[in-house]
């Protein structure tokens, strides 16, 4: 587009998008403030004021720490969080300035991280063994009497204070710098199967799995195993790793179908959602039709969907409450974020956001093309696969296409660890391409 | 590893690409299914927030059902009211939040919201959210006459019974009425619904007034069925009006005696009679014995030609329409076959044959139509909120019951009923009435069902009807029914004198 016209520095391309992005959000709050005048106030503007100002410091902080790095992937991240912020306040003012508190906090850590290894972020390489039982210890933090609370049945969330974070979101890329360190190393040994090279993989990856299932994190599990698949095979090239990894993951889900009460229902809530007879409700113990129980999640979700059909209700227009303002879907601004914007969005709106993600993973893997250190290469590949496939794991979960597993959509859903993390695995991705950039 | 990583991002890729089709599906191909599903709690909230369309009566002017707007949680609701507080209730339904829909509420609930799939609703819904206002819905234009609908209710009053009566040459619904009625404003008061179930009843163990008695009672048709297996007589070729029998004044059967009904007019055993006698007054024994002549088949198949055995088109849900036909009631399901069936009891309308008021009243039609049955409709048109023409329902033709000869035939037998039979009750100066009485066992003792199935003028018929009113002691439908009838006519009739 025009930046590029006007040959711009990937710097000065950078604020050109975030100044499209800032009249983007400007405009979606206006939106909703329309809607929904009676509850909303002028004020709100200010979100997407302070939003722009925000995610200004943020690039006067990569002017200075990354100056080559990949000008779109930050206006992109400020895209795909002014959406969700947006979304979120229209389903709730107090979660929207809670989530825009954990932005703050983001951008921060962000900021930090890109000044802290913007001479060589390579040095993380000695440390990956820290990083990979940091992965292990965070995955363990939950499980700590004291410090760990459980939401909806899954042990998940670390209280200290008022304070609450995900843990698990901060492992998943202390798992990728790990392996990226040790397939770095240790790539040519596995190519040719040498078992004792498998050995600290198999026990820090299989450490990370066995806390995983045993807390029923199911989508982190199977995150997880996707990372894990992608970057062996990055780094070995044996597509027989993958299909034997895939193979084993089949035979895994199956005995866990069968065997494990909680996997089993999610399956049965996928494959039949609506039943015409009432069967047994596990929540209340009675006799209940499915639609009304077990999956009652995700049906109204996909109503909700639904509702938007191809051009959506309009921003603050959608149907989430009853008449008397209940709500109709259960954690909508979290999981299910992505069928209430769906229905506001309509088709148009839904398949735009999804070509948001697209790019961003495409611009990922550009970044791991382009880094000319094998540890480069493979912590850019696996965190863009990582974010591809959580965003995969969730939205196909609520479109039905895999079941359903509650984790977040990368950027746009309200969760503090969750926005946090993926600031961190942004810097993480500008600090390779920056390197690369450098080089050439 | 750069081919690795290629291929990596192609599955990446293609993974998100799979969102996308997904979200097509559930937003374009899915979202009819959806919407129409019971537990859809967001289409229920969300179809409240469309300007639904106005139920009008035939006149365009009375208002059935319409809106008030109520403001909660900071959106705008649309509610339903309905000023005439239970006018064909059972017909009109009702729309509410807690309850969901009944009646043309339900059935007709997509042009209403203005979901249908005209071209014009659809630009004048997409024009209304672009611009940000309401969308508004289609409305109804029912073809119920408010004069006649109010007649039929206030002659039913106090009983529990229905009334249909239609245009037999367009199908057009002048009049559907059932008791006891209901106001479906009370629906989502609180306590309301259930004082609707609990209300008072006139016939004790029946049905509440929920329910639409005129496309959902079952009632044995008793004599008004004679006109169904006369019809199989005549097509039959075996038989013509002049056809001769002998009345002894019973009919055996299994060697048993089956006594000639109450309400047959004149002395107890006829004689010798011909076939038009026999239908004038109602005679058990002739019907009994060409019912064993003819065989149960024959009369069966000759029934389905008259629509039994399927639910009528019209437009009500399915589950608020009921076929009619012979009735297992142990299995609570219908049943076709011949061979378990006495022939005898069938061909004057008891057995265990059961029919819906709507039924009857198409078959008076079909008779009165020359043996052509047009499909019932309750909707004279759709309009748009501004007032323009959506559609226009067009006579359709339902079913070819029988010979023009054939009905032709019972047309002359149907008027000699009104004019020296059992109908005498339905006789208007200067109008040519056809009809059939029926006084339907139960199960209890001189409990009856009173029928009445009539049309009029029988030589260019307009109007054509069925009137039931369930559990009349020793009440026969010459007495109870005709009389309602005869009311509902002169309404509809301009040439009929008013009373």
């Amino acid at each position: 587009m025009g930046a590029r016209a006007l040959n711009l520095s990937y710097r000065n391309r950078e604020l050109f998008y975030l100044a499209v992005v800032g009249v983007l959000t400007g405009l979606g709050f206006a939106s909703v403030y329309i809607a929904r005048q009676s509850e909303v106030s002028w004020g709100s503007l200010s979100y997407a004021l302070f939003f722009f100002a925000l995610y200004l410091i943020a690039h006067l902080v990569t002017r200075w720490t990354v100056p080559n790095a990949d000008p779109y992937l930050l206006p992109m991240a400020g895209l795909l969080t002014a959406v969700g912020v947006t979304e979120i306040y229209r389903l709730g003012n107090a979660d929207a300035f809670r989530q825009g508190l954990w932005i703050v906090i983001g951008v921060g850590l962000f900021a930090l991280a890109l000044w802290g290894l913007r001479r060589d972020y390579r040095v993380l390489e000695q440390y990956k063994y820290l990083f990979g039982i940091g992965a292990i210890a965070l995955l363990f933090l939950p499980r700590f009497p004291g410090l760990g609370t459980s939401v909806n049945g899954a042990r998940l969330w670390v209280h200290v204070g008022s304070f609450r974070f995900q843990p698990g979101e901060f492992s998943k890329i202390f798992l990728i710098v790990f392996l990226a360190a040790y397939l770095r190393e240790k790539r040519e040994a596995l190519a040719r199967a040498r078992l004792k090279d498998v050995g600290p993989l198999l026990v820090i990856f299989g450490g990370c799995m066995l806390v995983l299932v045993s807390s029923n994190d199911l989508g982190s599990g199977l995150l997880y195993f996707g990372i894990f698949l992608a970057m062996l095979y990055v780094a070995t090239a044996r597509l027989s790793f993958v299909f034997a990894g895939i193979a084993l993951f089949l035979a895994g889900g199956f005995v866990a179908y069968e065997k494990i009460a909680h996997v089993h229902e999610r399956v049965s809530i996928w494959l039949t959602p609506w039943t015409t007879n009432k069967v047994y409700c596990p929540s209340t113990g009675g006799l209940a039709l499915r639609q009304d129980c077990e999956s009652y999640q995700l049906v109204k979700s996909l109503y909700s969907i639904a509702n938007g059909g191809f051009g959506g209700t309009g921003l603050g227009k959608g149907t989430f409450t009853t008449t008397d303002g209940h709500p109709l879907i259960p954690y909508v601004n979290s999981d299910f974020i992505y069928s209430a914007l769906a229905q506001e969005l309509g088709l148009v709106g839904a398949a735009a956001l999804l070509l948001v993600f697209m790019l961003f993973v495409a611009r990922g893997m550009k970044i791991a093309l382009q880094a000319d250190d094998g540890f480069s290469k493979l912590l850019a590949a696996g965190l863009t696969f990582g974010f591809a496939l959580q965003t995969f794991i969730i939205v196909g979960g609520v479109l039905r296409i895999i079941p359903l597993t509650g984790i977040t959509l990368p950027f746009v859903s309200y969760g503090g660890s969750s926005v946090v993390a993926n600031f961190v695995l942004l810097a993480g991705l500008l600090l390779v391409s920056n390197r690369a950039n450098t080089h050439q | 590893m750069n081919r690795q990583i290629s291929r990596i991002a192609i599955v990446a890729l293609l993974l998100l690409a799979a969102l996308i089709a997904a979200t097509t599906y559930w937003q374009t191909w899915a979202p009819g299914g959806l919407a129409a599903k019971q537990d859809n709690a967001i289409q229920r909230v969300a179809q409240f927030r469309i300007d639904r369309g106005k139920i009008y009566a035939s006149d365009g002017k009375t208002v059935l059902a319409q809106n008030f707007k109520k403001k909660s949680a900071g959106q705008t609701f649309y509610y339903r009211t309905y000023p005439t507080h239970g006018l064909a209730s059972q017909v009109v339904g009702y729309s509410t939040i807690g309850r969901s829909r009944a009646g043309i509420e339900r059935e007709e609930n997509s042009y209403l919201t203005a979901g249908n799939a005209n071209v014009g609703t659809i630009i004048q819904k997409l024009t209304d959210s672009l611009k940000g206002v309401t969308i508004r819905g289609n409305n109804l234009v029912l073809n119920l006459h408010v004069n006649a609908q109010k007649i039929a209710e206030t002659a039913l009053r106090g009983k529990c019974g229905a009334a249909v009566v239609l245009n037999p040459k367009t199908g057009q619904v002048y009049v559907m009425a059932s008791t006891p009625s209901y106001d479906p404003n009370k629906i989502e008061s609180p306590n309301g619904y259930a004082s609707i179930l609990k209300s008072p009843n006139a016939c004790p163990g029946s049905s509440s007034a929920l329910y639409n008695r005129a496309t959902q009672g079952l009632y044995a048709p008793g004599s008004t069925f004679k006109t169904i297996t006369a019809a199989t007589a005549l097509d039959s070729k075996i038989y013509t009006p002049k056809s001769t029998f002998f009345d002894p004044g019973y009919c055996t059967e299994y060697g048993k005696q089956v006594k000639n009904a109450l309400d047959q007019n004149g002395p107890e055993s006829f004689g010798n009679v011909d076939l038009v006698q026999a239908f004038i007054h109602s005679i058990n024994a002739v019907f009994c014995e060409l019912g064993i002549k003819l065989g149960p088949k024959r009369i069966l198949d000759e029934a389905k030609k008259f629509g039994f055995y399927s639910k009528p088109p019209i437009e009500l849900p399915p589950s608020e329409v009921s076929p009619s036909g012979l009735f297992d009631y142990k299995k609570h399901t219908f049943f076709d076959t011949p061979n378990i069936v006495d022939p005898g009891r069938l061909a004057f309308g008891q057995e265990r044959m059961l029919v819906t008021p709507l039924q009857m009243a198409l078959v008076a039609a079909g008779i009165a139509n020359g043996g052509t049955i047009m499909t019932p409709h309750l909707v004279d048109r759709v309009t748009s909120a501004g007032g323009s023409t959506v559609v226009k329902i067009h006579p359709q033709v339902w079913k070819h019951a029988t010979s023009q000869q054939t009905a032709a035939a019972i047309n002359l037998m149907m008027q000699g009923v009104v004019q020296s039979g059992t109908g005498t009750a339905a006789q208007i100066p200067g109008v040519k009435v056809a009809g059939k009485t029926g006084t339907a066992e139960t199960n209890e003792h001189n409990v009856y069902t009173a029928w009445f199935i009539f049309f009029a003028p029988a030589d260019n018929p307009t109007v054509a009807g069925a009137i039931a009113v369930e559990h009349q002691l020793n009440g026969f439908g010459g007495a109870i029914a005709a009389p309602i009838a005869k009311q509902l006519m002169q309404a509809l009739l301009p040439q009929a004198s008013k009373p």
